[in-house]
């Protein structure tokens, strides 16, 4: 689809003559930087020259108010000793690895739930995406405080059932489950998208598979699975890149604190404490590249692997 | 995906007298939607509740949210949270707020409607040096956590004396710094067809004019989209409000319900859930009206990555 617009005009301008082209192509390069300049000075002055100077900062310690002093690696060593930094590290990495699998695994059940021609269907779907638009905001981590706070509507609905936890959220070990439940109900999102790829598998490599006497266990890794890996790699990596991200909830659920007992200091609640909180500017630089560094990894390795399991149709690439 | 789709779907030239799944008899079938329905149905309640309960218990009296009351119903329901919610906190009234967040997503709206087509256009249709080079670049960004500029770009800013103006929360807007947005346009440029181009430029049409007069029109769902998500967005935003600005009367929602959070704790509840209620209304709203838009652009545009 994208190489058809250049293939057509290339073979269009080579009607004219030389010295025409090459005009038309001057002309060409001061319209494409003109059209591109509010991009590029946005990329050179928010995006490039911060990410440099970061990485200066990295190496400095610096609290805004004095000279930025160099340190060498210190700040990157101290990190490794810092029990709180190595503590922000296990609850990013338990939130991403729990709540990312689960929210894609509903996505995609659900999404396979809902691709029937039934009537209600758009229904649901609207319905089910709801959660994705707000869920990060500031209301909702309030709202998701209440109904897992002490005696809220989850703590009354579980005595109920004989399970006395109390409220999850001043409970150490139940505020990872309770955070995971947030992002798992922002499933919507995923699903919406999944949906979009599940109507794209033809329908008759599943009628085909039934008159073989395919089960639905072996159309789905069959068909569906290998079909739909494209999207699947997408929601994948976008969803991990992005759980590695969340502030707001962390931020509004703990006070701004990480608590209790450290169990909601997220990655980006510590870099912003002590940034901005405790103005070691330097410090935090390091921990934002570091999470640059891990992020660029990761989706290094998605991509290494995707070649052994995700299907690309043959025209599409 | 508007069209309602009927309930009978087998096809009639599928060859049905060799092996045809879906003849199954009526009842069979209506079974099967029934079940259809009711998993489908309850999931919705599950997926709502949280919805349901902010939204009750904001008309309930403070005693009624917790200790023990899980019932979505009230007798007792009335509108006195959304009368303390208005008198807003700190001396600044709810209104000032609401005023604030729709400055900023208006703002942010304007911004990126702006720089992000006229980028996507340079990226989408025009051939120059460097063009695929800083498409990457663009691509690259996307996936860049937000977390490593903000420090030097807050340094930055308090230099320039602009902590607490509504610039640094504005200027990357009008700077095409949502990458999403501009790959979502060139992407949806990509797909209208080369010929159009061409004959407005057989007939001496700048690009000025052939995007002006001939992208821009044809955009409109790609526009909207834009326009949608990045007030949405704008709307919930917390991480750069609560970095750029200290005073309350500049505040937008969401740092007013912060400020509500902590300086209540939970002595004036309902007030808390009515104002949160309130700072969600308008992406409920939008969300409503706009729904279909939605949900087809992120079907249609996420798929594209």
């Amino acid at each position: 689809m994208t190489q058809s617009p250049t293939l057509s005009k290339r073979s269009s301008s080579s009607a004219p003559s030389q010295p025409r082209k090459s005009r038309q192509r001057g002309a060409d390069a001061r319209a494409g930087y003109t059209f591109l300049l509010p991009w590029l000075l946005g990329f050179i002055a928010l995006t490039v020259g911060p990410m440099i100077s970061s990485l200066y900062l990295s190496f400095t310690n610096y609290n805004l108010f004095e000279a930025p002093e160099w340190i060498g690696l210190d700040n990157y060593i101290t990190l490794f000793q810092d029990e709180r930094f190595l503590q922000s590290v296990g609850v990013t990495v338990s939130y991403v690895v729990f709540g990312t699998p689960l929210k894609l695994a509903a996505a995609l059940a659900i999404a396979m739930l809902l691709n029937s021609k039934r009537k209600g269907q758009g229904f649901y779907r609207s319905a089910f995406y709801a959660p994705s638009l707000i869920g990060a905001s500031v209301s909702i981590a309030i709202v998701w405080k209440a109904i897992f706070g002490d005696a809220g509507p989850v703590d009354q609905g579980l005595s109920f059932f004989g399970i006395n936890l109390g409220g999850w959220v001043g409970n150490p070990s139940m505020t990872m489950p309770m955070f995971v439940l947030l992002t798992v109900w922002q499933f919507g999102a995923p699903m919406v998208i999944f949906l979009a790829g599940l109507k794209q598998i033809p329908a008759d490599l599943y009628e085909a598979a039934s008159m073989d006497g395919a089960g639905p266990v072996r159309k789905f890794f069959n068909i569906t699975w290998p079909m739909l890996s494209p999207v699947i790699f997408f929601n994948l990596l976008m969803e991990t890149i992005h759980a590695f991200q969340i502030f707001a909830s962390a931020y509004i659920i703990s006070n701004g604190e990480g608590g209790p007992a450290g169990s909601t200091l997220f990655y980006t609640l510590y870099l912003y404490l002590r940034g901005f909180s405790d103005f070691r500017m330097g410090y935090a630089s390091a921990m934002a590249w570091l999470l640059v560094i891990v992020v660029g990894i990761i989706t290094l390795i998605f991509f290494k692997t995707s070649k052994s399991w995700v299907h690309y149709s043959g025209d599409s690439k | 995906m508007t069209t309602m789709a009927t309930p009978t779907q087998s096809a009639p030239n599928a060859p049905a007298e060799h092996y045809n799944p879906k003849s199954e008899s009526v009842t069979a079938k209506r079974v099967k939607s029934g079940i259809f329905h009711a998993v489908a149905l309850t999931l919705t309640a599950i997926v709502l509740y949280p919805a349901l309960w902010m939204v009750a218990s904001s008309f309930k009296p403070n005693d009624e949210i917790g200790g023990g009351n899980t019932a979505l119903w009230s007798n007792n329901f009335s509108f006195d949270n959304f009368v303390t919610a208005m008198d807003g906190i700190g001396g600044v009234s709810t209104l000032t707020f609401f005023t604030n967040s729709l400055i900023l997503a208006v703002g942010a709206v304007v911004g990126t409607i702006l720089s992000a087509s006229v980028s996507a256009y340079a990226f989408a249709r025009i051939k120059f040096p460097g063009r695929s080079v800083f498409f990457g670049m663009m691509i690259a960004t996307l996936l860049l956590p937000f977390h490593v500029v903000i420090i030097p770009q807050y340094i930055v800013f308090q230099q320039l004396g602009l902590v607490d103006t509504y610039i640094p929360l504005l200027i990357g807007k009008f700077l095409a710094a949502d990458a999403f947005f501009v790959f979502l346009m060139v992407q949806f440029m990509r797909n209208l067809p080369a010929e159009l181009d061409e004959a407005a430029r057989i007939d001496g049409a700048g690009h000025v004019r052939i995007f002006g007069s001939i992208m821009l029109p044809l955009m409109k769902p790609a526009l909207i989209s834009t326009s949608i998500f990045s007030f949405i967005w704008s709307w919930n935003d917390f991480l750069a409000p609560l970095l750029y600005l200290n005073t309350p009367e500049k505040y937008p929602l969401p740092l007013a319900l912060r400020l509500f959070q902590d300086q209540t704790q939970s002595s004036d509840y309902g007030a808390m859930i009515a104002m949160s209620v309130l700072a969600l209304l308008p992406v409920l709203i939008f969300f409503l009206v706009f729904q279909r838009y939605i949900v087809e652009g992120v079907s249609t545009q996420g798929l594209k990555g």
